[in-house]
């Protein structure tokens, strides 16, 4: 069970790779360039998902996929045009087999009305003559299932035999009555006149008179009376016929069943009772020698008869068919090299990398750890040993940069779920939008991609719902009613950067600027650049939207986008041409595996503070600290109180502070936008650093996000900026700011 | 002796259920992606049976079935076709390229191997 459980996962995982391409050759479609090659595959990736959902007994996934199918195979056979108008039908029907399958998953629900209406509608272009009466059938079985499955109609045969056990039996009641007291009621003759087809086939007569041994003992008779002379015979015919005497329980559905693959491949003819009598004396007479007869202990017999019965099989030389065989697999032979070494991928499970991973950051750390020891000897860098740890120094880079692309998945699979997003935006929205897509093969760490997809979708919506304009308005403003968003991935400096544009009309700054003083979160007389004012939106609380739409909804703005990509390290920002359009630019490390940190000393313990939170260090003087309350002060840092945080104290390593002033502090910016000084001993410089996890290797500490090495081999904690502020916080130590912050955004 | 089956799809789901079903009745399981890596298996292995997809991307089913067909070294090779068509005329095209015999998807592992025994020697 635990290996079906398995093959489940792994059927997902080929949905999701199947629905990619079931859409990229529907986008090709859409833009006219589907040739049959794409409708083949795109037809397959319905079929193989229709399939695997058949294996698994998913019946929604099933119904709907059989259906697609089947105006897919329409298309493949040309019944139904290849048009632009079905490919977005197609597109759409697509979306809701990719509802299916999440709801299979167990994710999400189907809209079984959307559901049902799209089958009806998928129905009307299979077959544009149905009536709609003929639609509606499907529709209420998608909403209630029936108990009879729509499975295929060969499997409801195989199934229930039903049709087949009746009707022999009513009409044979009278000769049956008759017979009964002549012969034994379990006796049947079996008459098999196999063609060279059968052969050709494979198909083995030794094999058909095994399965009918299974039923029960036989007596095989060999008619070779049609056999020619040797010189004559043609070993690629088939001359002889079997009478098979069979004893069974089972009746003559069972026995035409052992038949079902050869049915056509040999004239077949079964009987109940011995053969008659007659029949065998003339078969017996008309030939001088006497037939050959099997008539071994049942049990032995299809080992004999196998010796006797593959005439064609044996056959050292065919005539018929040499000539025309060498010529046909040669080129077949060539063809196959071809695609065979670009073809081999090895899966591998991923804890196995995860663990090279580790290792290679350990490596890493013990290389710095060598280098700084060597560089403490004072030994020469022109000396052998410097120069063998200057190699080994970059061996060691590019073995990280190698396993660091092991793990490297290109951000494909984060875009591809994008075009299904514009397409649900522009719909609910009433605009028009194109999505064009850049870089899609730019690779980035798999830690890094499963987080990708929130941020860019958010900023997806916000491209359409607030950048572009109507269709009305554009075509007033001169330009097409359909608006361009383009979502482009590329690496820049170490950095996996992702552009969100659009060409709509751009933010407007007076609105802006005026909603933000309104909202309070800027001073109303600041001059503030167009750059600083495009980036108030990333304020908390600000929404530039009169009234909150569907799409952007649940009152999320683009502070949480900001938010959760500087979680992960990162910076967005934005640029916009009124008129013209904006673009969002989100940058993030490459890996979630190393992290570029600030190693600061604190009581004697060393530290590293997450650079990406880090706004500006300084030195205060002494009178811009500014005692509150008991215990707490607040540093002034331009028009803004900011609460002073001794990490010595939070983190339990000294009890008293020592005055701000005769260390450094660093202002850091929280997830929440919310700012904190935070006071350091001193700082050591910038670093990058291996990201070891506290909570696999001890346990989950306050405060503490997660440890490092560092080149000397001392273990140095990772602050948790935003832990570090709100435990201060909630101790009453340090109060929120006293002010409005405004900070251009850096 | 075991008893290779060389199975032939280019869903790995397919595959892996087929790997399943027939690694648990004992026998030793070849796999192949599409008909051409099918031919490509085919010579390095020399399978006992073949089970085939027919709708595969390069080289379908019936092109793989009748490229075996002409191989004088295969052509005795018993080819069983997996089809979830309801349309009868796909399994005629299937024999009618040399499919010894056919499986319905979705298969039960006892029908799976039922079929390999009706037709492997």
């Amino acid at each position: 069970m635990d290996e079906l459980e398995a093959i489940k996962v792994t059927f997902f995982q080929e949905c999701e790779e199947l629905l990619a391409d079931l859409e990229g050759g529907l986008l090709a479609m859409e833009e006219g360039a589907g040739d049959l090659e794409t409708v083949n595959a795109v037809f397959r990736a319905v079929h193989s998902i229709k399939g695997g959902a058949g294996a698994f007994g998913l019946e929604p996934l099933v119904r709907f996929a059989h259906v697609f199918e089947t105006l897919l195979d329409a298309v493949r056979s040309g019944a139904v045009p290849n048009t632009v108008e079905l490919a977005a039908v197609l597109l759409r029907a697509s979306d809701i087999l990719a509802d299916h399958v999440s709801a299979a998953r167990g994710l999400g629900d189907v809209d079984m009305g959307a559901s049902a209406a799209m089958a009806a509608e998928l129905e009307t272009w299979t077959d544009p003559n149905a009536s709609p009466a003929a639609a509606a059938p499907v529709a209420v079985e998608d909403a209630a299932p029936a108990p009879a499955p729509v499975v295929d109609a060969d499997d409801a045969i195989d199934d229930d035999g039903l049709g087949f056990v009746f009707v022999p039996q009513t009409i044979s009641v009278e000769a049956q009555a008759a017979d009964t007291d002549l012969i034994p009621a379990n006796v049947w003759t079996v008459s098999i006149r196999p063609k060279s087809d059968l052969y050709r086939k494979a198909n083995e007569t030794a094999l058909l008179l095994r399965e009918l041994n299974r039923l029960g003992p036989i007596t095989a008779t060999l008619d070779d009376s049609a056999m020619p002379p040797l010189e004559e015979l043609d070993p690629e015919a088939a001359y002889v016929t079997w009478s098979v005497r069979l004893e069974t329980e089972d009746d003559e559905t069972a026995i035409r069943e052992v038949f079902e693959f050869v049915d056509g491949d040999c004239e077949l003819e079964i009987t109940r009772g011995e053969a008659p009598i007659a029949a065998v004396l003339t078969s017996l007479l008309t030939v001088a020698e006497a037939p050959a007869i099997v008539e071994p202990p049942a049990e032995l017999a299809p080992v004999e008869i196998a010796a006797l019965a593959p005439v064609a099989e044996i056959t050292p030389v065919a005539p018929a068919a040499k000539p025309a065989a060498p010529a046909a697999p040669t080129p077949k032979a060539t063809q196959v090299e071809v695609p065979g070494p670009g073809q081999s991928v090895i899966r591998v499970d991923p804890e196995r990398i995860d663990r090279l991973i580790d290792l290679v950051g350990e490596l890493v750390i013990n290389q710095a750890m060598l280098a700084q020891r060597v560089g403490e000897y004072g030994i020469a860098p022109s000396s052998n040993l410097a120069m063998g740890l200057d190699e080994l120094e970059q061996l060691t880079r590019e073995i990280q940069d190698s396993v660091m692309a092991i793990r490297a998945q290109p951000v494909k699979s984060v875009f591809q779920r994008m075009p299904r997003l514009v397409r649900e935006v522009a719909n609910m929205t009433g605009k028009q939008a194109r999505l064009v897509m850049d870089g899609e093969n730019t690779e980035v760490d798999k830690t890094v991609i499963e987080r990708l997809s929130d941020p860019i979708t958010h900023m997806l919506r916000n491209a359409i719902d607030h950048g572009l304009e109507n269709p009305e308005e554009r075509k007033a403003a001169g330009k097409n009613p359909e608006g361009v968003v383009r979502l482009a991935a590329l690496h820049r400096s170490g950095r996996i950067v992702i552009e969100v544009s659009d060409d709509g009309k751009g933010i407007n700054r007076e609105r802006v600027l005026s909603i933000a003083v309104k909202k309070g979160l800027i001073a109303p007389d600041l001059q503030l650049t167009d750059e600083e004012i495009d980036n108030l939106i990333f304020l908390p609380g600000f929404s530039t939207a009169d009234k909150i739409s569907d799409v952007s909804g649940r009152g999320v703005g683009m502070d949480v986008v900001k938010r959760s990509v500087q979680a992960l390290g990162g910076r967005i920002s934005i640029t916009s041409r009124p008129g013209q359009g904006s673009t969002f630019t989100l940058s993030l490390p490459l890996t979630l595996a190393v992290l570029d940190g600030m190693v600061v000393d604190v009581a004697g313990e060393t530290l590293v503070v997450p650079l990406a939170a880090i706004v500006e260090s300084l030195r205060p003087k002494p009178e811009e600290v500014r005692p509150l309350g008991p215990v707490g002060s607040v540093l002034a840092v331009r028009d803004s109180f900011v609460p002073l945080i001794d990490v010595g104290r939070t983190l339990g390593y000294r009890d008293t502070s020592p005055h701000p002033c005769e260390g450094v502090v660093l202002l850091v910016e929280g997830e929440d936008g919310s700012r904190a000084a935070l006071v350091a001993d001193a700082i050591h410089g910038q670093r990058q650093v291996v990201i070891k996890s506290l909570e696999q290797n001890y346990q989950q500490v306050e405060g503490v996000a997660a440890a490092t090495i560092l080149g000397d081999g001392r273990v140095a904690l990772i602050l948790d900026v935003d832990a570090t502020i709100n435990l201060r916080r909630r101790e009453g130590g340090a109060p929120r700011p006293t002010e409005p912050t405004l900070i251009a955004a850096e | 002796m075991t008893r290779t089956v060389l199975t032939v799809d280019d869903s790995r789901t397919m595959r892996d259920m087929l790997r399943m079903a027939l690694a648990g009745a004992g026998f030793n399981v070849v796999e192949a992606v599409d008909g051409e890596h099918g031919l490509e298996v085919l010579s390095a292995h020399r399978p006992d049976v073949i089970i085939t997809d027919i709708n595969m991307p390069k080289l379908d089913g019936f092109g793989f079935i009748e490229a075996v067909r002409v191989d004088d070294d295969y052509r005795a090779i018993p080819i069983l076709v997996l089809t979830t068509e309801s349309d009868p005329a796909k399994k005629q095209r299937a024999r009618e390229a040399g499919a010894t015999g056919w499986i319905v998807k979705p298969f039960n592992p006892e029908k799976l191997v039922d079929a390999i025994r009706r037709v492997a020697a």
